[in-house]
């Protein structure tokens, strides 16, 4: 009892402790994990006292999540759909913005991928490709769509293995597990990654063009933080970090 | 139609894998909870603990481990490799391995417990008899812990079809070799597609509750999972 006691003046305390400053919660496409934690830091320097927090996934997961009442106040999904279908849904609080185009690569972190192809993926000393799940990740749906338009996906689906978003598909890539995989250019170019072996980037006519795009939630509708972020998405410092990992900006086609 | 191809060929699969799983735990799972029922040393502590690990570990450490383990740099990668079996993750038998770890607590702690209430007395009779103790273990031991036998069995089994996040991190998702019936779940609920995520999850429950049903109303003092017949 006495326990219970000292707990709940602990939990309130840690409550108080925290009610004053602002805090938001940014559901981001795992795409998004290097660039994202840059802007963010670059962010709160020019917000202290305040608290950004961000959590990375795949963006059908989001999706879901938010439809069913996730505590995220802005969504940054990999797929400009999502936000789309939330929005129609009334569960946006402002516009979908588009704020990058994503490119997928093949990478490898036990060969030159630089050297390869999509052909070099029907190679048999090549025994699992890992790619994002295409059921809930867009850039999974975006290297079956290539796959498919080289005519390779009936010769190579065997050997492929869906990584849950697509740096847990990086990281299978990144173990060795499978020899190589399909992931954003974004996370390739990557220091950790980059050191490894580089990457070939796949012609974008060869798929659906991977148009991103965020929403602000309902839940922070009026959240003066939320709107703040936004904003500085579209200002210079976001969109050179951006840039730097390899995103096409809005207004800015190749 | 219930359910799709794919998603029966996933309940398919976790039977497989289940079924698989019990089998080889009770050969490992067997002589470990006989040792331990038996032994006296310091280090039936020791064995005891790395035992029950899996019940406290989250599944997300045990995964990490094993990928990197398994994987084609780690120990049992270099090991699979000599032996000439390829790389074990994103395979069956790689979740067979995974899944081994991860049910055997309850395994062996059932059979434990069965095996210590038997006491010495049936063995020295057995003994005295000319029973050799191998002997003795089959025709005394086994009959008097049958109860434990089987709660370890259904233990192991529904524990096995219940994992998750082992799988989802070694699995690789694979459809007919390790995309079970959990992970199919979670992909439905992620695309949206709450219609099948319903079906199967209820397929899944029912599953569960007569299991534990068949366990519980059969022995109502297997809840404390002892192995007492």
């Amino acid at each position: 009892m006495k326990l219970l006691r000292i707990l709940l003046v602990v939990c309130s305390l840690l409550g108080a402790a925290t009610a004053h400053a602002e805090k938001i919660t940014i559901a981001a496409a795992a795409d998004l994990k290097f660039a994202m934690d840059e802007i963010v830091t670059g962010f709160k320097k020019s917000q202290p006292g305040n608290d950004v927090e961000v959590i990375y996934g795949s963006s059908g997961k989001f999706n879901t999540q938010i439809q069913q009442g996730a505590p995220y106040d802005l969504f940054f999904s990999a797929d400009i759909a999502y936000p789309r279908e939330l929005a129609k849904k009334g569960l946006a609080a402002s516009d979908v913005k588009p704020y990058a185009v994503g490119r997928i690569v093949l990478w490898s972190n036990s060969m030159n991928a630089a050297k390869m192809t999509l052909v070099s993926l029907a190679d048999p000393k090549i025994g699992h490709i890992a790619i994002a799940n295409p059921k809930h990740a867009p850039y999974g749906k975006r290297a079956e769509e290539a796959l498919k338009a080289a005519g390779l996906w009936d010769k190579v689906q065997p050997k492929l293995v869906f990584g849950e978003n697509i740096s847990h598909t990086a990281q299978f890539v990144q173990t060795g597990s499978a020899q190589v995989g399909i992931i954003a250019l974004a996370l390739a170019v990557n220091p950790e990654l980059a050191k490894k072996g580089g990457y070939y980037l796949i012609p974008d006519k060869l798929h659906n063009p991977l148009e991103q795009g965020f929403v602000i939630t309902r839940r922070a509708a009026g959240n003066v933080l939320a709107k703040k972020f936004a904003d500085y998405m579209a200002a210079k410092p976001a969109r050179a970090i951006m840039t730097k990992y390899g995103f096409v900006l809005p207004g800015e086609g190749r | 139609m219930l359910l799709t191809g794919s998603d029966i060929q996933a309940i398919w699969l976790t039977i497989k894998l289940a079924s698989t799983v019990t089998f080889l735990l009770l050969l490992i799972g067997t002589p470990v909870a006989w040792w331990l029922a038996r032994s006296q040393t310091r280090l039936k502590g020791v064995v005891g603990a790395v035992v029950a690990l899996p019940l406290v570990l989250p599944p997300s450490v045990l995964g990490f481990y094993l990928l990197l383990a398994m994987g084609p740099n780690g120990p049992v990668g270099h090991l699979t490799r000599i032996l000439g079996v390829g790389a074990l993750p994103f395979t069956f038998w790689g979740l067979v391995l995974a899944s081994v770890f991860y049910s055997l607590p309850f395994m062996v702690q059932p059979l434990q417990n069965a095996f210590e209430a038997i006491g010495e007395r049936p063995l020295e009779v057995a003994a005295s008899l000319g029973a050799s103790p191998l002997d003795a273990f089959f025709s005394v031991v086994v009959p008097l812990a049958r109860p434990g036998f089987l709660t370890a069995s259904i233990l192991t089994f529904a524990h096995t079809v219940g994992e998750f996040g082992v799988v989802l991190m070694i699995g690789g998702n694979i459809p007919g070799v390790s995309r079970v019936a959990s992970v199919q779940i979670y992909d439905h609920v992620e695309a949206l597609e709450y219609g099948q995520a319903h079906r199967m999850a209820a397929v899944m429950l029912i599953f569960s509750f007569v299991v534990l049903l068949g366990l519980y109303a059969r022995r109502p003092d297997s809840l404390k999972m002892t192995g007492r017949g």
